[in-house]
């Protein structure tokens, strides 16, 4: 069979992303049929920029999920097929059977892989990792942040001291410190985990019982029940079988984290959360003086029910750009470790050890590092783009 | 003023204790010293010959002692071994033990040797920055002056259709990483398959001899991710100046909107540039680590990721702790620069 052209392979490209694009048409016709009445969510659709930055990230979005739902890949992205080595876009495999895809749409690598199909296999690891990442690194700077902004003196001097000691680390020594195989054999990255992960289940519980407080009989079930989901949960995430923490017995474990990438997934939250923490505090410290804090504070509540439930409603604005923003920057700190070849397995399809695979023939063949270099690319840029767009929509009102 | 910065040393001091102590920690874990005892004696050794190799040279005390000894404000070991034959942490090759030195660390200028290069550590991480500071040097040179333009220029009319296009740019160049835009420009620039061939995919010449071929590429990766930053920071705050009343005082005057910009509006608005641009020095760091890597250029990243893959205690030790100090000092000359900016902020 003859290569395909370049026209070819766009087609092509087009028609293998068909789900995406009909689940990026459908969730826009709705946001914006419905705009009034979504709030914050609704009024990105009145900004150029935020549109179009929404649009690059649930594009990657969708790929990742219908990518690993096999609705778009066209091989598997771990398989090798020799002939294929570093084979230009849109080449044909010789001696196809049926029933496999004909072409590798964007190429080889050096190994004989389909490019596209681990370019979406990529967007997936990504989409698993980064805004869990996120989240977890937003539940410990706000748990920390609250109380030191708020409270002020020893505390906060104590705390501030530690979130700088972090920053002051060069980010890619702190990397290649704690994802060596050395000290993963010593448990380093689970003891970790297991006091970085307590934080949700902290967060939770304050939350709830502030404000519950005074209503034992719904209280007490209510807290029961959420922290027995999440203690579960964190339970199976943290305690493996065979590692330094294996506190549950592996029945009642109920998914298994391969260690690597939760050393990843460590590193990426020990590395954010003094930033969010710093975030959370300085608008604490702002949000404190207002007069609401003073009507709550003279009703009698706590000060823990001022802290969750009048000053962090009033500081999400900042705090959700700057989860945009934090999501991008994940993403890329993901994208050096891989780069680096620490933590992910040597053949993990995701974006930064592909580039890395990808450079060492760059100056011949391009395609292996360029096309998840511009996926990469795009997707922070459209997570800054939303950003912006959010940023000013919020500023507003 | 004083008090307020030996305030600050006294915390950077501090911090840079503990950073030190969190590396020296990790770095001497176990499982390091046994790699380190395998690579430096012998692949077969048995565990008991790793652990009496280990201990004849001071290396299973307790982690503080260690430090102490690494930092030079404790005595250096002396150990009769279990070989019978002594050694002392201070002894110089070649001459008796009972000569040696009480303290020899890091305070008395002794930062011990490199296991993979065999020199040295003090001369390879002086070596070595050298270098990184010539990348470094001309990094600052095209982005700083690029970024405060691109600022200036976006920011002097907010909202225009030069302000878009130069913001998108901005937000653009933060979005791509070291390791993105260096992959595309050698693609684009340095490729036999793109066909321009203007400049070298690598930088390993340019240690001898840098040029515009072999070292352009090295410096605008860096350059371009920090100066988007800058830029949207200069262009925030030039916006902000082209509000005030006195911007507004000078157009009734008559003053032509040149003249307001470069005589009324540049000076106060390159307050806010001045600490982001101290506290990029991190961020350069890292893109530094990465593009030396990519460039194959041997500066301080390049030497920071060889001792981290090769095991190489004291090396890694030496080069984590001149990256804190050059961490600390900038983001304490930025604190100091901030407050002796801006007279609206006094610290006394």
């Amino acid at each position: 069979m003859d290569p395909l052209s370049w026209g070819e392979i766009i087609a092509r490209v087009m028609a293998q992303l068909t789900p995406v694009w009909i689940a990026l048409v459908l969730l826009f016709v709705v946001s914006i049929l419905f705009k009034r009445r979504l709030g914050l969510y609704g009024k990105l659709f009145d900004s150029m920029i935020g549109m179009i930055g929404f649009a690059l990230v649930m594009f990657w979005v969708f790929t990742g999920l219908f990518g690993a739902m096999g609705l778009i890949v066209t091989h598997d992205s771990l398989a090798q097929i020799a002939s294929m080595k570093n084979k230009v876009p849109g080449t044909a495999i010789l001696g196809v059977e049926e029933g496999i895809y004909p072409y590798y749409l964007l190429g080889g690598d050096n190994l004989g892989r389909d490019v596209f199909s681990r370019m979406v296999d990529g967007a997936w690891v990504v989409m698993q990792i980064a805004p869990l990442a996120t989240v977890f690194a937003f539940m410990v700077g706000i748990t920390l942040g609250l109380p030191a902004g708020y409270y002020g003196g020893r505390l906060d001097t104590g705390l501030s001291f530690l979130a700088n000691l972090i920053l002051a680390f060069p980010v890619i020594l702190l990397f290649y410190l704690l994802v060596t195989p050395e000290i993963i054999a010593t448990g380093i990255p689970n003891y970790m985990a297991t006091f970085l992960f307590i934080f949700p289940l902290v967060f939770a519980a304050v939350l709830l019982n502030s404000r519950y407080h005074t209503r034992p009989s719904l209280r007490t079930p209510l807290l029961i029940g959420v922290l027995g989901v999440l203690g579960w949960l964190y339970l199976s995430l943290v305690s493996e079988v065979g590692s330094k923490v294996h506190i549950l017995p592996g029945f009642a474990d109920l998914f298994d984290v391969p260690s690597g990438i939760l050393v990843v997934f460590v590193s990426v939250v020990f590395v954010n959360s003094p930033t969010v923490f710093r975030i959370v505090r300085g608008l604490t410290m702002d949000i404190k003086t207002r007069d609401y804090v003073a009507a709550a504070a003279t009703r009698g509540e706590g000060p823990w029910y001022i802290m969750l439930w009048e000053i962090l409603p009033n500081a999400r604005g900042p705090l959700i750009v700057d989860f945009c923003l934090r999501i991008g920057y994940t993403t890329i700190l993901l994208g050096t470790l891989g780069f680096f070849g620490l933590g992910l397995p040597p053949e993990s399809p995701d974006w930064g050890t592909t580039i890395n695979d990808g450079r060492r023939l760059l100056r011949i063949y391009l395609h292996p590092a360029l096309v998840p270099a511009f996926s990469l690319l795009s997707l922070v840029l459209g997570l800054n783009l939303l950003a912006d767009g959010l940023r000013e929509e919020s500023l507003r009102d | 003023m004083g008090l307020f910065i030996l305030r600050r040393v006294w915390v950077m001091l501090l911090t840079a204790l503990c950073l030190t102590f969190i590396v020296f920690f990790l770095t001497n874990l176990y499982p390091n010293l046994e790699k380190l005892a395998k690579s430096e004696g012998n692949f077969r050794m048995t565990d008991e010959q790793v652990d009496s190799w280990l201990s004849n040279r001071g290396y299973t005390d307790n982690v503080f002692s260690k430090y102490g000894q690494w930092l030079g404000v404790l005595p250096g070991y002396v150990i009769e071994g279990s070989d019978g034959e002594t050694r002392a942490r201070c002894a110089i090759p070649g001459e008796p033990v009972e000569d040696a030195a009480t303290f020899c660390g890091v305070l008395q200028g002794n930062w011990g040797s490199s296991t993979v290069f065999k020199v040295p550590v003090l001369d390879k991480v002086g070596e070595s920055l050298a270098l990184t500071g010539k990348l470094m040097f001309w990094v600052l040179v095209v982005m700083v002056p690029s970024a405060l333009l691109l600022g200036v220029l976006a920011g002097m009319r907010e909202g225009s259709a030069t302000d878009r296009s130069l913001s998108t740019i901005a937000i653009t160049t933060t979005a791509t990483p070291e390791y993105v835009s260096g992959v595309i420009l050698i693609a684009v620039f340095a490729s036999s398959t793109a066909g321009l061939q203007w400049f070298k995919a690598t930088a390993a010449s340019a240690m001898e001899d840098a040029n515009f071929e072999n070292f352009f590429l090295p410096v605008l990766t860096i350059a371009l991710y920090g100066m988007g930053y800058i830029a949207r920071m200069t262009r925030a705050s030039m916006a902000e100046v082209m509000t005030a009343q006195y911007i507004r005082t000078a157009r009734l005057k008559g003053v032509s909107f040149g003249n307001i910009v470069m005589k009324h509006a540049l000076r106060n608005a390159l307050i806010a540039p001045f600490t982001v641009i101290m506290l990029q020095f991190p961020w350069l760091l890292n893109g530094v680590v990465i593009v030396e890597t990519l460039f194959n250029y041997k500066g301080f990243g390049w030497t920071l990721v060889q001792a981290a893959g090769n095991n190489d205690i004291e090396l890694l030790l030496g080069v984590s702790v001149v990256s804190v100090f050059v961490v600390l000092i900038t983001q304490l000359i930025s604190d100091i620069g901030y407050v002796y900016l801006n007279p609206r902020i006094s610290v006394s």
